[in-house]
């Protein structure tokens, strides 16, 4: 990387049009997360249609300052309302609750923040180093190591799902069947196209991923219309008192936490949810005090807090190096990439470096913007929290429809989101996981090529896709996920916890 | 396809199969632990899901049936209005939001994203 590139960066991200796009999409990003129903990934499917007319840079930027701020301002409505703002808070949400109910409310909301800066920095950190020294090792992959990545995404998507593995790998086949509709296949074969011109390109998948992130959640939230919002009382006065304190007292739970998620996020499949569930288990198995944990103790928030931000970063580390989404919203955003020209993929840093430093300022920049947007979140959120479901949701959902539409210009698009909305709430209901389908639609094409062309080198020997060294470790790596689902039942991590 | 070993059936029918074999131990699982063949979701007690749930899907089809003809204006506030009701805003709110977000939506995407919205029978009045 040399200095010319940074300045280049740098100048990229100083355009006044990119840091307005910023700004409004922080606004947008810590609204969505705090209105518990909608989540960061959802915000990342709405935002997908108005970034499809920027450039680049402003584009992602606009991605990944609203996931950011989501993530965080998921834990707004754990501690006032117990109810997750997004999935990536339900695992301490009845622990800031009970924060709150203590009396210690302002406590639990500004740890949520302050950590999930220092998090969402660590991870940053993290991806900004990683990322270029594993693409110099990418170039060398072949379609083996390719192929068993794509493997160990489809695996972790599954296995460290909570929730009953099997219906994961339903889901994910599922997704994979939907992949597999179309003309782009290896033999350039229409498949499943039932003669009807719009399935030949295959399914455009920014309409599939507004029906099963948008419009499935909004289907749900009128569900339960009719469950009442009840707000605890809080004073919230400085909520940043008190963190500098805590940030010195628990030093491990902050390193550990931060390390944990960016992990689960750089590891493909898994993102910012399962980061967070496993980091409060992590705190709560190495704590020196763990029967305080569910009685309204900041331990395990600090950490699970720290964890779900950093994975947000970690997870953009696969989705760039080898067009590997690491969790649902760079699932998202790969497809974003290729629109944008930015392909994924271990050239990147080579042929787009301006631009992909440019991303990483982004990622700094949003942290920092954290601390004063969040803060002016927290004192908005007794207002945001007010906001009435039965305008918020129609108008959602009538902005869903323009957003299906927009992408081909195409009333089909609509007719996608229809159709994939449906499933994915009907999924939801019943335990299957969406993560998995999702994944695998993203990646089906790849994983057949590599999977196929694999084949034909090796003449139909499987024990060729062990006979490279990194192929063979990604292989063995792949195979250990499968071993996961018994780790977690020995640290007790609940099977199932239901979003409410 | 002929003089190809590995031909477009291969993939798709590899997947089949899975969801063949998950299928049948999901349902031999459930025999096993004696899980109801259908369950009815709790909303269906609450006349207010119930038709906020039946006009989203119903509005999502009109407007795929009707958007070309009517224009987009008019089958969103209409959708917008219709939604909004059902799920308890009153009418106060109602009118003026459906209008002002429907405006609001149609000029972003049209205006500033150039996105070729159906004006339907309002064609005269376009902009």
């Amino acid at each position: 990387m040399s200095g010319a590139v940074l300045s280049q960066a740098f100048w990229l991200v100083c355009d006044p049009y990119v840091l307005w796009v910023i700004l409004a999409s922080a606004v947008f990003g810590l609204f969505v997360g705090a209105v518990p129903g909608l989540t960061a990934t959802m915000a990342t499917a709405l935002l997908v249609p108005v970034t499809f007319f920027m450039p680049p840079v402003p584009a992602i930027a606009s991605i990944v300052t609203a996931t950011a701020m989501a993530i965080f301002a998921g834990d707004i409505p754990s501690c006032l309302l117990r109810m997750p703002g997004t999935p990536a808070s339900a695992a301490y949400t009845d622990e800031a609750y009970a924060m709150t109910k203590k009396g210690q409310g302002e406590l639990a909301l500004g740890s949520g923040l302050w950590f999930s800066i220092l998090g969402g920095l660590f991870g940053t950190a993290v991806l900004i180093a990683a990322a270029p020294s594993l693409a110099e090792i990418a170039l060398k992959f072949s379609s083996f190591e390719y192929f068993w990545l794509v493997v160990l995404g489809l695996a972790s998507a599954v296995f460290l799902a909570l929730g009953n593995p099997l219906k994961g790998v339903v889901s994910l086949l599922f997704g994979l069947l939907v992949a597999s509709e179309g003309l782009d296949n290896p033999a350039g074969f229409p498949r499943f196209t039932f003669g009807i011109a719009e399935l030949a390109g295959g399914l455009t998948l920014i309409p599939i991923m507004i029906g099963m992130f948008a419009v499935s959640e909004i289907l749900r939230s009128v569900a339960r219309i009719d469950e009442p919002w009840e707000m605890a009382q809080a004073k919230i006065g400085n909520v940043m008192h008190g963190m500098w304190g805590l940030t010195k007292r628990y030093p491990m739970q902050l390193l550990r936490g931060s390390a944990v998620g960016t992990a689960i996020g750089a590891l493909p499949g898994a993102g910012a949810d399962i980061a967070a569930w496993m980091s409060y288990a992590i705190s709560k198995r190495f704590s020196r005090e763990p029967e305080k944990f569910g009685t309204g103790h900041i331990e395990g928030i600090i950490e699970a807090g720290a964890s779900n931000n950093s994975a947000l970063a970690g997870a953009w580390i696969p989705a760039l190096v080898f067009g590997i989404p690491g969790d649902s919203i760079t699932a998202i955003v790969i497809g974003v990439l290729y629109i944008k020209g930015l392909n994924p993929g271990p050239t990147i840093f080579m042929n787009n470096a301006p631009a992909i430093y440019a991303v990483f300022m982004v990622f700094i920049l949003a942290n920092l913007l954290m601390l004063p947007l969040g803060l002016a979140a927290i004192r908005a959120a007794k207002q945001m929290l007010r906001a009435p479901r039965e305008v918020l949701l129609p108008v959602i959902l009538l902005f869903c429809i323009v957003g299906s539409f927009a992408i081909n210009n195409s009333i089909f698009g609509v007719v996608l989101m229809l159709a994939f909305g449906l499933v994915g709430y009907v999924m939801e209901e019943n335990g299957f996981p969406i993560a998995p389908a999702i994944l695998g639609m993203v990646l089906g094409a790849m994983l057949e090529e590599n999977f196929i062309s694999s084949m034909i080198k090796a003449d139909g020997s499987l024990l060729a896709f062990f006979e490279r060294p990194i192929a063979g470790a990604l292989g063995v790596l792949t195979l250990a996920v499968f071993s996961v689902p018994l780790i977690r039942r020995t640290m007790a991590i609940p099977r199932r916890r239901r979003q409410k | 396809m002929p003089g190809q070993k590995f031909g477009p059936a291969w993939f798709p029918g590899l997947v089949a199969g899975g969801l063949g074999i998950c299928g049948v131990l999901l349902i031999a699982g459930g025999l096993r632990e004696r899980s109801p063949w259908a369950e009815v979701p709790e909303w269906i007690r609450s006349a207010r899901a119930r038709a906020g749930i039946a006009a989203l899907v119903g509005g999502l089809l009109f407007y795929v049936l009707a958007a070309d003809a009517l224009g987009f204006d008019i089958t969103g506030v209409a959708l917008l209005a219709l939604w909004m009701r059902l799920l308890g805003a009153s009418w106060r709110v109602t009118l003026p939001v459906a209008l002002i977000a429907t405006l609001l939506i149609h000029f972003a995407f049209y205006k500033l994203l150039r996105v070729p919205l159906p004006w339907g029978v309002l064609e005269t009045l376009a902009f």
